[in-house]
């Protein structure tokens, strides 16, 4: 069965039942406040990672795994590496000519902890909130009904699509068979040649269906404009709930720029 | 003479890459009539029943649905009167949560939110799924996406339920309990697209029997299932 990319794990932890709405405001003010810390500030990322790790213990998850979690991110420091020699400044020497710029490090690590920092934050609110839920609070917040409506069926059609390609990849499976004595396969060319057919095939597929469910919203009174129901207002509660993580993080960041620099 | 429900006359129709796929088809169908389209693959049955609420438009025939003609101008309020459920449940269920997707033909009226909100309770509960409001459509088995899918379409309250193959793909029990659904549904005017015979015998008196985008005949179901050499013929089998 195949597995869709959905990382909602179903749980009543308080951040599990909060209103997706200010979970999607918080995630956003949170990932944003985290990118403008100064580099400097270090005293700022252990203070971001405590409000991480609280966050998380409200989920009921530990801070450690979550930590592990966000190592995701780590991969894509790749792209900042040159940046330890490519900043000017005062740099140590290293042997063969290699010179690593000290400001240059220290935006390296600062982009390498904001970046493991955004991923925690990220990662809690689609491990907390159903994809359903998500979808509900972007269009709630006046996201643009498109972009919305692009995202759900993206993420709808994605089970569908992954399990059609699960089929193909089996259907292969089963007839990649050799006859006795002689090597399994062919050239690399005719590999390629049919994983591309495969690929073309479940682009024929999903062009196919995207003119089936557009048939479909037709028939049920669509005409250009997604309509919704108006969502309720926002308790008081949930408000003051998103509240506390954006007053630490207006601390922490206002610490930041004014002495920890 | 009071209008049928559905009147069809001369339609024909041919795909954009000249395929023809109905020919001069002209078909008259009471209110609270059931009526089963059966036929070969290719028979031009999803065809048709994509003219009924204007989704394909013939150049050549004109279509009524309650003495109402299908034009540009009542496209909305045919597409009202007669509810489409497509063969497969994942093309019909889009939206994240069932219950956006029952609530999404009756918001596409443009009803008040509160009738929405009644509408999608009613119809949920007459296809026996009322507790499944909340959950995702695309974690359902295939009997419980095809009650959800009906259910898309009678929360717009139509007249006429047009059904494409609504029983392939389920099991005996799945099937059966769909088949006691459609029994159950009261006053609408049915018309379903099927291979499944034995379906076809238990919900509808009658039937017509297209084969290569013409009607090839039109009658009681227990007359024409009987015709042994006619089904064979057609393609088809008594079931």
């Amino acid at each position: 069965m195949y597995r869709s990319f959905e990382r909602y794990q179903p749980g009543q932890s308080p951040l599990h039942r909060a209103d997706p709405r200010v979970k999607v405001v918080v995630t956003f003010a949170l990932i944003g406040g985290i990118a403008l810390t100064p580099t400097h500030a270090w005293p700022a990322y252990p203070a971001l990672w405590t409000l991480v790790a609280g966050l998380a213990a409200l989920a009921r998850f530990s801070a450690w795994r979550m930590a592990r979690l966000g190592a995701v991110a780590l991969p894509f420091m790749l792209a900042a590496l040159p940046l330890l020699i490519t900043v000017p400044g005062p740099a140590w020497t290293l042997g063969g000519g290699i010179a690593i710029s000290q400001a240059g490090l220290a935006r390296f690590v600062a982009i390498l902890l904001k970046s493991w920092l955004s991923v925690q934050v990220a990662l809690l609110l689609t491990m907390t909130t159903s994809f359903a839920d998500l979808v509900w609070a972007l269009g709630s917040l006046r996201v643009p009904g498109t972009l919305v409506a692009l995202i759900a069926f993206m993420v709808r059609y994605s089970t569908t699509l992954g399990e059609e390609a699960e089929r193909l990849l089996r259907a292969r499976a089963a007839r990649s068979a050799h006859a006795e004595g002689r090597p399994a396969g062919g050239t690399l060319f005719w590999r390629a040649r049919v994983a591309g057919g495969m690929v073309g095939n479940l682009f024929l597929r999903s062009y196919e269906r995207s003119e089936r469910v557009y048939a479909a919203m037709l028939a049920r009174g669509y005409a250009g404009e997604m309509r919704r129901l108006t969502p309720p207002p926002l308790s008081w509660r949930a408000a003051l709930a998103g509240a506390v993580p954006l007053l630490w993080l207006g601390i922490v960041e206002l610490a930041a720029m004014l002495w920890w620099q | 003479m009071c209008p049928a429900m559905i009147e069809i006359e001369g339609l024909s129709f041919s795909y954009p890459d000249g395929q023809r796929a109905l020919s001069d088809i002209s078909l008259r169908v009471e209110a609270g009539e059931r009526v089963a389209l059966v036929g070969p693959n290719g028979a031009g049955k999803s065809t048709l029943l994509l003219h009924l609420n204007g989704i394909l438009r013939a150049a050549d025939g004109a279509i009524r649905v309650a003495g109402v003609a299908l034009t540009d101008r009542t496209l909305g309020q045919i597409r009202a009167m007669v509810g489409l459920v497509f063969q497969n449940p994942d093309d019909q269920l889009f939206s994240p949560r069932v219950f956006e997707d029952v609530a999404f033909g009756p918001l596409h009226m443009g009803l008040p939110e509160d009738e929405v909100r009644a509408r999608v309770e009613r119809a949920l509960t007459a296809v026996g799924m009322s507790t499944y409001a909340d959950r995702m459509s695309y974690h359902l088995s295939l009997g419980e996406k095809k009650r959800i899918a009906l259910a898309t379409v009678l929360s717009m309250n139509p007249r006429v339920l047009a059904l494409d193959e609504p029983s392939s793909g389920l099991d005996p029990r799945a099937r059966r309990s769909l088949i006691r659904l459609l029994q159950g549904l009261d006053g609408q005017t049915l018309l379903i697209a099927s291979h499944d015979m034995r379906l076809v015998r238990e919900l509808c008196p009658r039937m017509v029997i297209l084969d290569g985008g013409a009607i090839v005949a039109d009658g009681p179901t227990e007359t024409l299932i009987e015709d042994s050499a006619l089904l064979e013929q057609h393609g088809l089998e008594r079931g």
